[in-house]
């Protein structure tokens, strides 16, 4: 009878069961298609995946991971790969790997400022063609911020935009930047958020734009978005102008649900709602294409963090394991995922082991082992 | 000796002091003869609730007996230019307040607000966000200002269909308005006693263009040595400003990354029908609302009345000190600051329910 009892009492508590938890599934696109999409590998193997551990705080966060998936057994294996911001550009051996593996899990890449050596996240992106990158914003229970009710995926174009690179002197002292904005990109990232929110039972999909000023350019945005949204009449449809956008994040973010936005809002878009949500350092994101996909922090505004942090130990792995866990549904594995994302929510519930960012002073590996011990 | 005490004491109890301790001073400023003489101001009221706030800053000024006029001008969004004899008006008089201008979306218009600010050069953009004592927010010790460049970047304009499906949008930056746009801030923080100038740019993607804006930013930097100077990646700005807002100080952006970060600040200070602005070049001065989310408030709000005049009032508090009249414009931003503090008279966007109407006549009744 005690047995029994006690069971019952330690079961998990109903708020972190998974199945709440409405985003688990960020599906390759074309999956809602009639096609059958093939599958990564045989069942039964493990599953070999790229993992770049890259700059400053990304060894640590990949480590983390490592430590994570080994305890668990999940049957997903590491190739590992050195690969530095400051490299010309990605080395061939590794994007084989990712090409033949089909998923990879990274750190972040440092963009050395100005100069002439493009970003190398940007540069793998492109050449993968992973145009979706995906960013899940939620309150976690337990964690308190000045926001709630927040739930928020941002859905932001990955090739194109203001990020194509595109810039010349015309003459000293006058520079054009070129943003370029084609119909085909704009369709295939309006039909995946459609998708997206179709699969995941979301029932709004907004698009942000500033098609005021830049009538041409976010106009055809805005039409591509119009035409897709005809063929999902369940799903509701609106606009927001950017900086109506940004205000209402701010003061009411319990409005919008699934975003979908150019490159470069989608960056503020995506950093702002991670930062009302919690932080960068918990939100959790990929990238995906037709073929490929690559999981990594989901907002990591910009930086991999200062050297201090590096140093001290102090990263936030708690971004990286959900999108590990994302990863593992990915390669279709759902209950490793939902066993790493209910020991990471109880460890952040119980808020004993927190680093700096969210108001702890834990390790790293403090967290880690944290999140080990709270693995059934 | 009971019965005279009685009220006298009723008195005392009853006497509010001023929350806000007005100016004992009494002379700030020695004006030149002459000074007095009352001053001209082109006002637009503009569509949705421009004419709603505009007529509030009207009434109000009538009430204080300031030494201004109006002439007014009906401009409209979905006109092609800006009458001739508006802009006219407005180099003659050198000052203009206006509400916003709506802009149609899509199609050939350009937005005649962006007009407005290229034909008179009007090149730098400026927001105040700030707490306001009494009015609850999510963020407190609030006090950003953003200094946008206003005449060129993303909002050129310039835009082209190169093949049909494939459009191509220009940004311009230049080292002539980087470099101006960067003198205005540092001077305005000099002026103004500030600390810090953060530049916010995108330089790791957009290396040559906001690579130019960063050097033009540096470079006047140095000739202000006892002012703080540094940097941040937008998108890494974006997420600062809504965990840890009171680190920011005078802020100077392009013009994309200025609207963005300009809307965001204002949120979460009070929301954008608090914050007032203006737009300011080397030889006029458009004062608006600070930041205007894009929009001139939904139909509801202009049925009902219920527009909030306190940004276009402390927007025209900013225009007084410009024309020189700062006695008048402490009165104006006392007068608001109390009505916001007492919190009786507050707008839906405030969580109140009041109509603009009674804000303004809170506002003139608080007059001294």
């Amino acid at each position: 009878m005690a047995p029994i009892i006690k069971k019952l009492i330690s079961v998990t508590p109903s708020h972190l069961r998974s199945c709440i938890r409405s985003v688990t599934y960020m599906p390759r696109p074309g999956s809602h298609g009639t096609k059958s999409v093939t599958p990564i590998t045989q069942p039964g193997t493990p599953l070999p995946v790229t993992l770049i551990p890259g700059d400053g705080i990304g060894p640590l966060v990949t480590g983390a991971v490592e430590q994570v998936i080994s305890a668990m057994q999940a049957p997903v294996t590491f190739e590992k790969f050195e690969v530095h911001g400051n490299m010309n550009k990605i080395p061939d051996d590794v994007m084989d790997s990712i090409r033949r593996n089909k998923v990879c899990l990274k750190g972040g890449l440092i963009t050395p400022i100005g100069g002439g050596v493009n970003s190398l996240n940007i540069a793998l992106r492109k050449e993968l063609d992973l145009f979706v990158s995906l960013v899940n914003c939620f309150n976690l229970p337990g964690l308190p911020t000045r926001h709630d009710k927040v739930d928020i995926v941002v859905i932001r174009e990955n090739t194109e935009g203001e990020y194509s690179g595109l810039e010349h002197e015309v003459v000293p002292g006058v520079i054009e930047s070129l943003k370029v904005i084609t119909k085909f990109c704009s369709e295939r990232i309006a039909k995946y958020a459609f998708e997206y929110a179709h699969l995941n039972d979301r029932k709004t999909v907004t698009a942000v734009h500033k098609a005021n000023i830049m009538k041409l350019a976010d106009g055809l945005f805005l039409e591509s978005c119009r035409e897709i949204a005809k063929k999902y009449p369940d799903i509701n449809y609106n606009e927001i102008i950017v900086d109506n956008c940004c205000m209402q994040l701010v003061s009411k973010p319990e409005q919008f649900d699934v975003m979908v936005t150019p490159n470069l809002y989608g960056n503020l878009v995506a950093n702002t709602a991670a930062g009302i949500a919690g932080g960068t350092g918990v939100m959790p994101g990929g990238n995906v294409g037709t073929e490929f996909a690559i999981f990594e922090q989901g907002a990591s505004a910009g930086n991999v963090g200062k050297p201090k942090m590096v140093e001290k130990k102090r990263a936030n792995p708690i971004a990286l394991l959900l999108s590990s866990a994302m990863m593992l549904r990915h390669l279709q594995l759902p209950d490793f995922a939902d066993r790493l994302e209910t020991a990471v929510k109880r460890v952040i519930y119980e808020g004993k082991y927190r680093t700096k960012d969210l108001g702890g002073s834990s390790t790293t590996q403090e967290v880690t082992d944290a999140v080990i011990s709270a693995l059934q | 000796m009971a019965k005279r005490t009685l009220p006298i004491l009723k008195q005392l109890l009853h006497r509010q002091s001023p929350p806000i301790s007005t100016p004992t001073r009494s002379v700030t400023y020695m004006p030149r003869p002459g000074d007095g003489a009352p001053r001209s101001v082109t006002l637009i009221p503009g569509d949705g609730i421009g004419p709603l706030v505009t007529g509030a800053v009207e009434q109000v000024m009538d009430a204080m007996h300031a030494p201004i006029y109006f002439e007014k001008f009906d401009v409209h969004g979905d006109m092609k230019t800006i009458p001739t004899e508006v802009l006219e008006s407005i180099r003659k008089n050198k000052v203009c307040l206006k509400g916003g201008l709506n802009t149609p979306m899509g199609g050939g218009v350009s937005s005649l607000n962006v007009q407005l600010r290229k034909e008179l050069d009007l090149y730098a953009s400026l927001v105040n966000c700030f707490n306001l004592p009494g009015l609850p927010t999510r963020h407190e010790n609030v006090d950003i200002v953003v200094i946008r460049e206003n005449t060129e970047g993303e909002y050129a304009g310039l835009e082209h269909e190169v093949v049909p499906g494939v459009v191509e949008s220009l940004k311009v930056i230049t080292k002539f308005c980087s470099e101006r746009i960067a003198k205005y801030a540092f001077e305005y923080a000099y002026l103004n006693n500030r600390k810090t100038v953060t530049a916010v740019h995108k330089a790791n993607i957009m290396k040559l263009a906001d690579g130019l804006f960063l050097e033009s930013c540096r470079e006047i930097a140095s000739k202000y040595p006892s002012i703080k100077y540094n940097e941040i990646i937008v998108d890494n700005c974006c997420m600062q400003l809504v965990s840890k807002p009171e680190q920011f100080d005078v802020m100077v952006t392009p013009n994309l990354y200025g609207n963005l970060v300009a809307n965001t600040a204002a949120g979460i200070a009070g929301g954008t029908g608090v914050m007032p602005g203006g737009n300011v070049g080397a030889d006029h001065a458009v004062f608006e609302q600070g930041a205007s989310a894009g929009n001139v408030g939904k139909q509801k709000i202009v049925d009902r009345k219920t527009a909030n005049p306190v940004a276009l009032l402390l927007s025209s508090a900013m225009m007084l000190r410009h024309l020189q009249f700062p006695s008048f414009a402490d009165r104006l931003e006392n007068s608001v600051k109390r009505v916001i503090l007492e919190g009786k008279y507050r707008t839906k966007d405030l969580g109140g329910t009041s109509t603009t109407q009674e804000v303004v006549d809170a506002v003139i009744a608080n007059l001294e």
